[in-house]
């Protein structure tokens, strides 16, 4: 008898059109630490919502294999009765209820007659709280908690289920140094406990310091396991793993020549909403026009939110820094004013912060300059339907026509779409965040071209997103972002993808 | 600063001028006409059907001249208000103030026209100050102070409600004098003379189909040059030959009664004021951009808060004139007016079109959804059917309408 606890073996899962994972196979022995680390979009979250259930059993191909049994969950409950259980990125912590209500949501204490029996409740909940090191009364809601502590009370939730295989995605994205060290501390004691956990974590150093095992995830294949053991756990064996693929060569060739610089901003940082926490943390950066610049970050990093609170301030509290356009500083408090400064922001959930979808292209098109095509609050609607004609030819949207229902649309012609009503605010610098994310690879091209074009058109371009090979193919300097962190700016020339992965790694203390 | 589109080469050939471009151009495919507008034109469709249901039922009573005046007269404040529903709904609100405004609004009406005796058109103008000043303060609670729609207006439901009571010393007051009576009592007759019929109004009617038919061209003959799909021209005339045959037979029956009532007047005026407001201001989009998706109007720089705000005051004018119709069709000010009103507007939007979720909606839908209702609360009333029947058919009609909706969206969705 071995000491595997987990065998994943030969896993496939395809979503319609997509290969999310490609026969991975992942061996887990008993009571390690075993880091799961890629790329945005490798397999990883996929390969666990597999493990625990998210996907159910008939949905994939392959084989789980707990304690030398084979198994099917066909739910979350399914798997967390057998020990598995997984702690997502976004906590699924109820705010206003207590900390013993949310430990025994779905799995109550029951007295007689079937009601709950509280005193029972907290009394466990006080133990599991001490055990996971979270001196908290049990009754105290949980949005008075911060998400270090949040983050306890998940751990102690999953040790109310008797968890066995502990799954924890991104737990430290979101926590300061201090928080992150104690869950640290946290996982080495559990793992003396006898508890396994699967980590999944874009930290390195953090996966450095704390895994026996490291499995690498490219693509939705495996790449490999290190086994700290044999010393082959490093950072830069970890990157070169992660990244080590040939550049998909589909990038249109462009003639860079950057002329003035369009927009600056200096000191930048910005407070979460709601939390005590710097999202961007001084954060300076230009961009001229005729360029393309890049901001590569892993997720968590910040860049959306460096993108959003310069547009606008339409994320974050308490921002400061300079924003200077055309050598001028410049207040753009409100979208409005952003839009007149000539920035334009195009967002990476075009569904969800981009779109009317329930409205035709043409209304979707002059959404964010209406003003353009009115006298005294007039819209006329005959020029309306000409930009938007004239959008259709230029971005070639593939649509019946321009009052067709936007919601019906390819994602690649939806975000031409996005694309068509912000050129039609006649910006200068435009952000555009994840511009290819969940499109197909012709409409990736065609993307692509367009904005090649728009640079030899003088427009400056501020690209985010989490393909390098993109932000290689595409940009004449790239930042990186980490912890909302610049931590590096690189000429296209001299950056490859393991040296950006690795300045997106960097942590606060190495850069010093 | 150059533009990325409007420098861009000239678009297409924009079209000869000649009439003949509204002559050829089109498709006569019936079929995807009707297909393509099933939605909009389910409306209408449904209206004809249940006409003819109760015109039938009735033996024809329902299309009497009397009775088509008394549809008018009835039910014209349920329109008035279902107008200005209609736009909190797309905006993705709701009110539920607008009965007890309607209550308010003629109740200080009635105070300074008939205790104080003030000349009519002051009690006119203090209704829809208050009618504004309410609106305004919905508008100021939901948009800067972010509070839901439904519980503001809950709040103001009952708030002037109360206030109502409170102006009229919990007593009802009338008569109004004559003049105040005429806003929706009083007819536009006897302008032009004519025999055993006003032909003023058959005037009016005949202006009202030429305004259609121009102004339907005219959109053909633009959408044509902008090289937008229109219908063939025969069932072009076709549709114009139609609609003015229906307007005519109204006017004709109308003028056969007691000519052109005032209120009809003031109702077609708000049609197509807000009808071009909602489609063709600045405004009306972006309640609809607001409504269809918030985070994507907020972010593609719509001001919310303001449009929010104005929605609300604009729903306070309206109730107000609804205030002044009613009180001037009851004649008088009762503690009770408008009782329900909002569930009556509420539904007419509903059974119009609108969406649930905000977005979606037209006026002339509106207006259609509450005429459905007027002709089916009139015609059971003609009929004779209880009271009780009378509310189970308006709800079950309420319930298949919208569910006919959500059915033809979820198709629509599927088919993605």
């Amino acid at each position: 008898m071995d000491d595997t606890i987990l065998e994943m073996r030969r896993i496939t899962k395809t979503f319609p059109g997509v290969t999310a994972l490609a026969d991975v196979s992942l061996a887990v022995r008993r009571g390690e630490i075993h880091a799961i680390c890629g790329e945005n979009g490798a397999g990883k979250s996929t390969l666990m919502k597999v493990l625990s259930g998210v996907h159910p059993t008939g949905s994939y191909d392959g084989e789980i294999v707990l304690d030398g049994k084979p198994m099917n969950f066909r739910g979350i409950r399914d798997s967390e009765s057998h020990g598995v259980v997984i702690i997502h990125q976004e906590l699924a912590l109820v705010p206003y209820l207590s900390i013993a209500e949310n430990i025994f949501l779905g799995n109550e204490r029951r007295g007689p007659g079937g009601l709950i029996d509280w005193n029972r409740a907290n009394a466990e909940a006080a133990e599991l709280l001490a055990s996971v090191g979270l001196y908290e009364n049990p009754v105290t809601p949980v949005i008075q908690l911060g998400v270090g502590k949040q983050q306890l009370v998940e751990i102690a939730k999953a040790l109310s289920k008797k968890v066995r295989l502990l799954i924890l995605d991104e737990p430290t994205a979101a926590l300061n140094d201090i928080d992150s060290a104690h869950l640290l501390d946290l996982l080495r004691r559990l793992r003396d406990q006898g508890i396994t956990s699967i980590l999944i974590s874009h930290k390195l150093n953090e996966v450095t310091a704390i895994a026996d095992a490291t499995t690498v995830i490219r693509d939705g294949r495996t790449v490999e396991t290190l086994s700290l053991a044999s010393g082959e756990v490093t950072q830069e064996r970890i990157i070169r793993g992660m990244v080590g693929r040939d550049l998909d060569s589909f990038y249109p060739d462009r003639v860079s020549s950057p002329g003035e610089e369009v927009l600056r901003i200096e000191n930048w940082s910005v407070r979460h909403p709601t939390q005590d926490r710097l999202v961007v943390d001084d954060a300076s950066l230009d961009v001229r026009a005729g360029e393309v610049v890049g901001i590569a970050g892993l997720m968590g990093a910040g860049r959306t939110e460096l993108a959003m609170s310069l547009f606008g301030r339409t994320y974050g509290r308490d921002i400061r820094g300079r924003l200077f356009v055309r050598g001028r500083e410049v207040r753009a408090r409100t979208v409005a004013e952003a839009i007149e400064h000539g920035i334009a922001y195009v967002t990476e959930d075009r569904k969800r912060f981009g779109l009317n979808l329930i409205d035709d292209v043409r209304h979707n098109v002059s959404a964010a300059a209406l003003g353009r095509l009115a006298r005294l609050g007039w819209v006329n609607g005959n020029e309306e339907i000409k930009v938007a004609e004239q959008s259709r030819r230029d971005m070639n949207i593939k649509t019946t026509s321009v009052m067709a229902v936007v919601g019906k649309l390819s994602g690649g012609n939806q975000q031409k779409v996005v694309l068509s009503k912000w050129l039609f605010t006649n910006p200068d610098v435009l952000i555009l965040d994840e511009p290819t994310r969940g499109i197909d690879v012709g409409a990736k091209f065609e993307i692509y071209t367009i904005v090649n074009r728009l640079v030899a058109e003088g427009k400056a371009v501020i690209l985010i997103s989490s393909e390098l090979p993109e932000l290689l193919g595409m940009c004449d300097r790239i930042y990186t972002l980490a912890a909302g962190r610049i931590t590096g700016q690189v000429p296209v020339a001299e950056a490859t993808q393991e040296n950006l992965m690795d300045l997106m790694t960097k942590d606060k203390e190495r850069v010093g | 600063m150059t533009s990325v589109k409007t420098s861009s080469p000239p678009s297409p050939p924009p079209a000869d001028k000649s009439p003949g471009v509204a002559l050829h151009a089109g498709t006569s495919d019936l079929r995807a006409l009707v297909m393509n507008n099933l939605r909009q034109s389910g409306i209408y469709v449904a209206l004809v059907v249940i006409v003819g249901f109760f015109a039938v039922l009735t033996d024809g009573v329902s299309l009497s001249p009397g009775n088509i005046t008394n549809i008018v007269l009835q039910y014209s404040y349920i329109l008035v208000l279902a107008i200005g529903m209609v736009i909190i709904i797309i905006g993705g609100h709701i009110d539920l103030s607008v009965g007890s405004v309607v209550a308010l609004t003629g109740a200080v009406s009635a105070v300074l026209v008939i205790r104080e005796g003030f000349p009519w058109w002051v009690g006119i103008l203090a209704a829809v100050a208050v009618g504004v000043a309410v609106g305004a303060w919905h508008g100021f609670w939901v948009a800067y102070a972010g509070i839901p729609a439904f519980i503001v207006t809950l709040a103001g439901m009952l708030l002037f409600r109360g206030l109502t009571l409170r102006v009229l010393d919990n007593i009802s007051l009338s008569p109004f004098p004559a003049d105040y009576q005429q806003v929706a009592a009083g007819f536009l007759n006897g302008l032009l003379g004519g025999d055993g019929f006003d032909a003023f109004t058959l005037l009016i009617g005949a202006v009202a189909v030429a305004g259609y038919a121009v102004s339907g061209f005219r959109t053909r003959v633009a959408r044509v040059r902008y090289q937008q799909p229109v219908e063939s021209f025969p069932l072009f005339v076709a549709r114009v030959v139609l609609v003015g045959a229906v307007i005519m037979y109204f006017a004709w029956q109308l003028a056969h009664a007691r000519g052109l009532p005032i209120v009809l007047i003031i109702l077609a005026a708000l049609v197509l004021v807000y009808g071009l407001l909602t489609r063709r201001t600045v405004f009306g989009r972006q309640v609809y951009a607001i409504g269809g998706n918030l985070s994507a109007a907020t972010l593609s720089g719509v001001k919310v808060r303001t449009v929010n705000f104005w929605m609300f005051v604009n729903m306070g004018f309206l109730a107000a004139v609804a205030g002044v119709i009613y009180s001037s069709r009851s004649n008088g000010a009762q503690p009770a007016a408008g009782n329900m009103f909002e569930l009556d507007a509420i539904a007419a939007a509903f059974i119009g079109g609108a969406a649930v979720t905000g977005g979606v909606g037209t006026v002339m839908g509106a207006v259609v959804g509450g005429l459905i209702m007027a002709v089916m609360s009139n015609g059971m009333q003609l009929m004779g059917v209880d009271q009780s029947i009378q509310s189970v058919v308006k709800g079950l009609v309420l319930l298949v309408a919208v569910a006919f909706d959500v059915y033809n969206k979820r198709r629509a969705g599927a088919s993605r």
